[in-house]
């Protein structure tokens, strides 16, 4: 029986979503895309220059530096803050009112803007009334954010690890919490060490947290902005200068609408593809031998 | 391989249990010999899963001994009391093989590479796994998993015993007949102590040697699955086992005649002199339906009863009958004459058993 009605108004239906998604997405886009491939003087000169905004962009000494510190930053902060939110949620209570406890003190740095934490490290770190800058120099460390590029990147690495691993952690905790009692009976039986236990029960079943966990990470720490702002100010020199700031510069201090344009495009897709890669990359982890035709 | 004995063993989850209903399992002597195949059959919260969990050692008895082989094992964990459980979800490592997964216990203990590959093949040709070796377990199929959790369990040749915990409840219906035949199989090729947990008399009664029935925390009866059905030991065993269940007729001595609320019955000398014997208020006789005779016209020895519904199955039918305000079944064969309005009931004497205070009392004949 079909008693499908054929009406095209019925295309009406999707205009709300339509215009939500033109006013949240390809409007702003296309606006961008509108800037990076001509040259804006006021609003009656522009000339079309093509691809040469992004060729520029592409080649610059300045941008693939701040790119490559980047991606090093992105790198060592997931590598550290991933295999530590696991442990952390490893050792977490499982019930009773120290879970409790322990959940809200874990979750404290995630409730916290960022600018507030920048500020909050920029006097933990100072030499004079800072505790830790203050501590590390009577224990006979010259700590200087200022001066040494090494106690920068340390201090930045060391404040993302503080303010994102209980990310990573409540994810883990809410993935272990969901396994069955019987899997750790059956390992039991099994005989399985505890390692054994880790590494075929919990991590298995936390994969598709972790999935989020690292791709929600991934693209935060890659568009890190406020944080080593107030704490550094991309310095000392150039050394904690991350894209977004460099884009700041370009586009705010500068001025130049259409080269960061371009580069907000490639910034955009360069985040697209590496998410892409990790998606994909731990899915297929997943798969079976025989269905990947090996 | 080994015999299971429990021994004044009782189980509270509470701190301090007071009455009897706080305890899961009341104090209970049991004995589950080497090499057999038993159920342990009860309905739901009845303390059949608490009890094998306190077999295998997931669980501490809270009074009382378990022994293996007379060994003490009460404090002993799992892992050193060489036992191995299915679980009512089938539970696989996910991203290993299936051929790691039945390796995987072995591989724990360290057993040589080459006797692990022996043991995995031997077993999963018993399975009818082979085929599937190589593939992921997270891809299985309900049954395929149920099967590799059995599997890890018989892989191993220094198990105790083998405890399954109600395995077949995701299975599909008619894979559950095929897994159950497979079970029984492999309980007489490995000749292993098997206890099988389930609230389904039907899966008990084709797996299991003996069965021993759970009620409220105790085991109220241990014996056949015929023992069961002809003699039960208690007036649960009796609802509990066959379908429909045992009728189970309150009566009392009234004017040297045995009375079932106002209608008199003939039940012979033994069960009057019985009767007579017994000062408790709950006394009841017990008859299963297929005993129960049934006429349509009156007969010797009959007593009148109203029929309330027949309902009818094909090759048998079941009378639903008022008996003195007390309702009964009976079942009659396709070729008996069926009853309309009223039947004439008759009780044979040796079919009939006596209850009082819910136990079997054993009435002598001559």
């Amino acid at each position: 029986m079909n008693n499908k009605v054929y009406n095209n108004r019925a295309w009406w239906l999707i205009l709300p979503m339509l215009l939500l998604v033109a006013f949240s997405a390809i409007i702003p886009l296309m606006t961008v895309v509108n800037y990076s491939v001509q040259d804006v003087f006021d609003a009656h000169t522009r000339f079309f220059t093509g691809t040469e905004w992004f060729r520029e962009t592409l080649n610059d000494p300045t941008l693939q530096m701040a790119l490559l510190r980047q991606f090093a930053f992105s790198f060592t902060v997931l590598a550290i803050e991933v295999p530590l939110g696991i442990g952390i949620a490893l050792l977490m209570p499982k019930r009773g009112w120290q879970a409790s406890a322990v959940l809200i003190l874990v979750t404290m740095p995630l409730l916290i803007p960022w600018n507030v934490v920048g500020s909050i490290w920029q006097i933990f770190t100072r030499g004079d009334i800072g505790l830790m800058g203050w501590s590390l120099r009577e224990l006979g460390y010259g700590y200087n954010i200022t001066r040494s590029a090494t106690d920068a990147w340390g201090t930045i690495v060391l404040m993302d690890v503080w303010h994102w691993t209980p990310l990573i952690a409540l994810l883990s905790y809410s993935g272990l919490r969901s396994i069955p009692d019987a899997y750790y009976q059956a390992a039991r039986i099994d005989r399985a060490s505890q390692w054994a236990v880790f590494r075929y029960i919990q991590l298995p079943k936390l994969t598709n947290v972790l999935v989020i966990g690292v791709l929600l990470r991934f693209m935060h720490s890659f568009m890190i902005y406020a944080e080593p702002f107030v704490l550094t100010g991309g310095g000392p020199g150039s050394s904690t200068t991350f894209l977004s700031q460099s884009l700041t510069t370009m586009a705010i201090g500068q001025q130049d609408l259409g080269p960061s344009a371009a580069f907000s495009i490639i910034y955009f897709l360069i985040i697209l593809l590496v998410c892409w890669v990790f998606y994909t990359a731990i899915m297929n982890l997943q798969k079976d031998k025989q269905e990947r035709g090996v | 391989m080994a015999e299971i004995t429990l021994k004044g063993l009782a189980h509270s989850y509470l701190p301090d249990p007071q009455s009897p209903e706080d305890y899961a399992i009341r104090e209970m002597d049991h004995v589950w010999h080497q090499g057999g195949a038993f159920a342990l059959l009860g309905p739901s919260g009845c303390g059949k899963s608490t009890l094998l969990n306190i077999i295998s050692g997931l669980l501490e008895p809270s009074g009382g001994e378990v022994l293996f082989d007379g060994e003490k094992v009460n404090s002993l964990s799992p892992e050193a009391r060489n036992i191995a459980q299915v679980f009512q979800f089938p539970v696989v490592y996910d991203t290993m093989t299936v051929y790691d997964n039945l390796a995987f216990p072995l591989r724990n203990v360290g057993t040589a590479a080459g006797r692990v590959h022996e043991r995995v093949m031997e077993v999963a040709e018993v399975l009818e796994l082979t085929p599937q070796l190589k593939r992921k377990a997270k891809n299985l199929t309900a049954d395929e998993k149920q099967k590799v959790s059995m599997g890890r369990g018989l892989v191993r040749e220094d198990v105790s015993a083998i405890l399954f915990d109600e395995p077949l409840t995701v299975i599909d219906p008619q894979l559950k007949w095929k897994l159950r035949r497979k079970l029984k199989e492999i309980h007489r090729r490995f000749n292993i102590t098997m206890v099988y947990v389930t609230h389904d008399q039907l899966e008990a009664s084709t797996f299991a040697d003996k069965i021993a029935v759970m009620y409220e925390g105790q085991v109220v009866q241990f014996g056949t699955p015929r023992e069961l059905f002809e003699a039960p030991n208690h007036t649960f065993v009796g609802y509990f086992i066959g379908s429909p269940g045992m009728n189970f007729l309150p009566v009392a001595m009234e004017g040297g005649r045995v009375m079932c609320g106002e209608a008199p019955l003939v039940v012979g000398e033994a069960f009057e002199k019985a009767l007579q014997a017994t000062s408790s208020e709950n006394v009841k006789l017990g008859i299963r339906p297929e005993f129960v005779e049934a006429h349509a016209t009156e007969v010797k020895g009959a007593t009148e009863a109203e029929v309330v519904d027949i309902q009818d199955l094909g090759t048998y039918a079941i009378l639903s009958l008022r008996l003195g305000g007390i309702l009964l079944k009976a079942r009659l064969d396709e070729d008996e004459p069926r009853p309309r309005v009223r039947a004439w009931l008759r009780f044979p004497v040796g079919r009939l058993g006596l209850y009082v205070d819910e136990f079997r009392v054993e009435v002598p004949h001559e």
